[in-house]
């Protein structure tokens, strides 16, 4: 009962311990696989669309003419318009609710609603857009509609991270200040934001680059596929970079994939250009910053 | 005078200098320092407040030290967190040039009653204060007192050092330029007049432009000792101001408070019975809440009058 059996309990053990270990490593690798295949398919099929004219053009019936100038211009619009709007109220929000609210029930409440709109799917937020921007403040089917929508999906996301960053921040430093005769703001404003900024920085370039990507909210206020001019102002009508996608990849010629695989290689390499910029901050300012 | 005291200064030997200490205590505070009496910085009070309550029976502070007059006075403070008191009815004047010392176990309120006089208890949520704290004979809770008026005339330094992430000079400047002091000349005379206060200045003048987090812990706290007295504060209140510290720091750090009592009245918090003796003229010894026993420093050690405090100062509890 002892020598044999102890044995194959205890190989029983070491095999079912390697296959957790080697599950994991499955998953890991299938996610990075699928990942893979899918940026290689589409610049096999994209790359060779991808030339200046590309991003200088004009969207076109022919695929061989089509450009996403407008659709780019236009996609950098709403992500200026949102910044505008979303970062003074989003780190406002943070700020009151971590610095100044007091603990009480209705700082709990707007915590737990602030944590489900983040959750809220975006298309919701486009039909909210659509009844309240584009048509009971009849601003139309304009970038300050889309840009406001957008500015609704990312404010859960900047408040959030703006709290996290100001948490980070210990007490010790607000009391330093407090001790010296500081007021609130003086304290906010000379310590704590600035001490919080790489954290605030870091969230706020993620969620802008989650509004660069949404199609859906801004489908529903009414984004056009086709804009023969680069908006230049506000209330223009506009096209965008997920929209022109979405619209090319959604016709029969073949052609028109091919070019929705450029448009999406353009909007990779903005996204990773902004994550990297977010890398970038958080590095940088994080060395200075030591606890 | 002050060349005899500050020759007496514990460098090495500290603990034959608790008599020597408390026995320059009923000399009155020398005056006489031609630097002090036009100094920028220094702010001697002009108004001397005799306190009505000196006789009471529980402020014998001033009893024992009949030369000093009166900077601060509690009357019947009390003070809570939520409904748990944590202050029974302190009274008690601390004298202006002194240190007073607040001696106690863990949690007996000591803290709690260090905090209620520069009100930086108002930030605890659900905490409740009763009674007076007068500073000069004026209410720091009357209802229009200027808080943030009373934490410059108030400074503090915590028990952990908490330098803000900036240069060593900005740190210094920061209380000054709160005040809407942005002279770089200025600024830069009332840095360097802290931080020599500070005994800082020798081992920074070359680098003031540096981070404050990359100056050793000991450093660290003498600038935020610094830091405080920038704003001209006329009280400094220490909370366990060395208990993070090595024995060296520690050194110096009480060295330091020993000379700034001649400009600043200083109310420190200690759980070291030893730096009480050596630092402070009045020591005032609290438990669960209560001030069971203050006196002059030496008297409260060697005769004190209460069981309590006899048992806590030969270290039969806490």
């Amino acid at each position: 009962m002892t020598g044999p059996g102890l044995l194959n309990r205890q190989r029983r053990r070491r095999i079912i311990a390697s296959m957790f270990a080697f599950s994991c490593a499955a998953a890991a690798t299938l996610c990075v696989v699928v990942l893979f295949l899918l940026v290689g398919k589409i610049f096999s099929e994209g790359a060779a669309w991808l030339n200046w004219d590309f991003l200088w053009n004009l969207p076109s019936r022919h695929p061989e003419k089509a450009g996403i100038k407008t659709a780019l211009a236009g996609s950098l619009w709403l992500t200026g318009l949102t910044a505008v709007i979303s970062l003074p109220v989003g780190i406002g929000a943070a700020v009151y609710l971590e610095e100044y609210a007091a603990v009480s029930r209705w700082k709990k409440l707007f915590q737990i609603n602030i944590a489900n709109l983040a959750g809220v799917p975006s298309i919701v937020y486009g039909i909210l857009g659509l009844a309240v921007f584009v048509q009971l403040f009849t601003l139309g089917s304009s970038l300050i509609s889309g840009a406001l929508t957008l500015s609704l999906v990312i404010l859960p996301i900047i408040i959030l991270a703006t709290q996290e960053a100001l948490r980070g921040v210990p007490d010790s430093i607000r009391h330093a200040s407090y001790a010296l005769g500081a007021t609130r703001w003086q304290t906010v404003r000379h310590q704590v934001l600035p001490a919080a900024m790489p954290g605030i920085m870091t969230g706020v370039i993620l969620a802008l680059s989650r509004a660069i990507g949404e199609a859906a909210p801004l489908v529903a206020v009414g984004a056009m596929a086709y804009v023969p001019f680069v908006p230049s102002g506000p209330t223009d009508q506009f096209s965008a970079l997920p929209i022109q996608i979405f619209n090319w990849a959604a016709r029969p010629k073949a052609e028109f994939h091919q070019i929705a695989g450029a448009a999406i290689i353009v909007l990779l390499f903005v996204l990773i250009c902004m994550n990297v910029t977010a890398v970038a901050v958080r590095h940088f300012y994080g060395k200075r910053v030591r606890w | 005078m002050v060349m005899d005291r500050r020759s007496l200064l514990p460098n090495s030997s500290k603990k034959q200098t608790v008599t020597t200490y408390t026995m320059t205590t009923t000399e009155p505070i020398a005056m006489d320092d031609p630097t002090t009496a036009d100094d920028a910085i220094s702010r001697v009070p002009t108004v001397p407040v005799n306190p009505p309550i000196a006789q009471s029976e529980n402020s014998a502070s001033a009893e024992g030290l009949p030369s000093a007059n009166v900077k601060l006075v509690t009357r019947n403070l009390r003070f809570f967190y939520g409904s748990v008191q944590a202050l029974s009815d302190i009274s008690m004047s601390i004298p202006v040039n002194r240190v007073t010392a607040l001696i106690g176990p863990s949690g007996c309120g000591k803290s709690t009653f260090l905090r209620c006089l520069n009100r930086m208890n108002d930030m605890i949520e659900k905490t409740r204060v009763e009674g007076d704290v007068l500073l000069d004979g004026n209410d720091v809770y009357k209802p229009g007192t200027d808080v943030v008026e009373l934490r410059k005339r108030v400074g503090m330094v915590f028990q952990k050092s908490n330098p803000f992430p900036k240069s060593i000079f900005e740190n210094v400047a920061y209380g000054p330029r709160l005040t809407g002091i942005n002279g770089r000349a200025e600024l830069q005379e009332i840095v360097e007049k802290s931080l020599k206060r500070a005994a800082l200045l020798d081992e920074v003048k070359d680098r003031l432009n540096d981070s404050a987090l990359r100056l050793s812990g000991g450093q660290q706290q003498r600038l935020c000792i610094a830091r405080a007295l920038a704003t001209s504060p006329e009280v400094l209140l220490m909370d366990e101001p060395a208990s993070a510290l090595d024995p060296a720091s520690t050194t110096r750090i009480e060295d330091l408070i020993f000379e700034l009592r001649e400009r600043y009245t200083i109310v420190i918090v200690t759980h070291n019975m030893q730096q009480a003796a050596r630092v402070s003229d009045q020591t005032g010894f609290f438990y669960e809440g209560q001030l069971i026993e203050v006196g002059p420093t030496r008297q409260l050690f060697t005769t004190p009058t209460e069981k309590q405090t006899e048992d806590y100062i030969t270290g039969r509890f806490g």
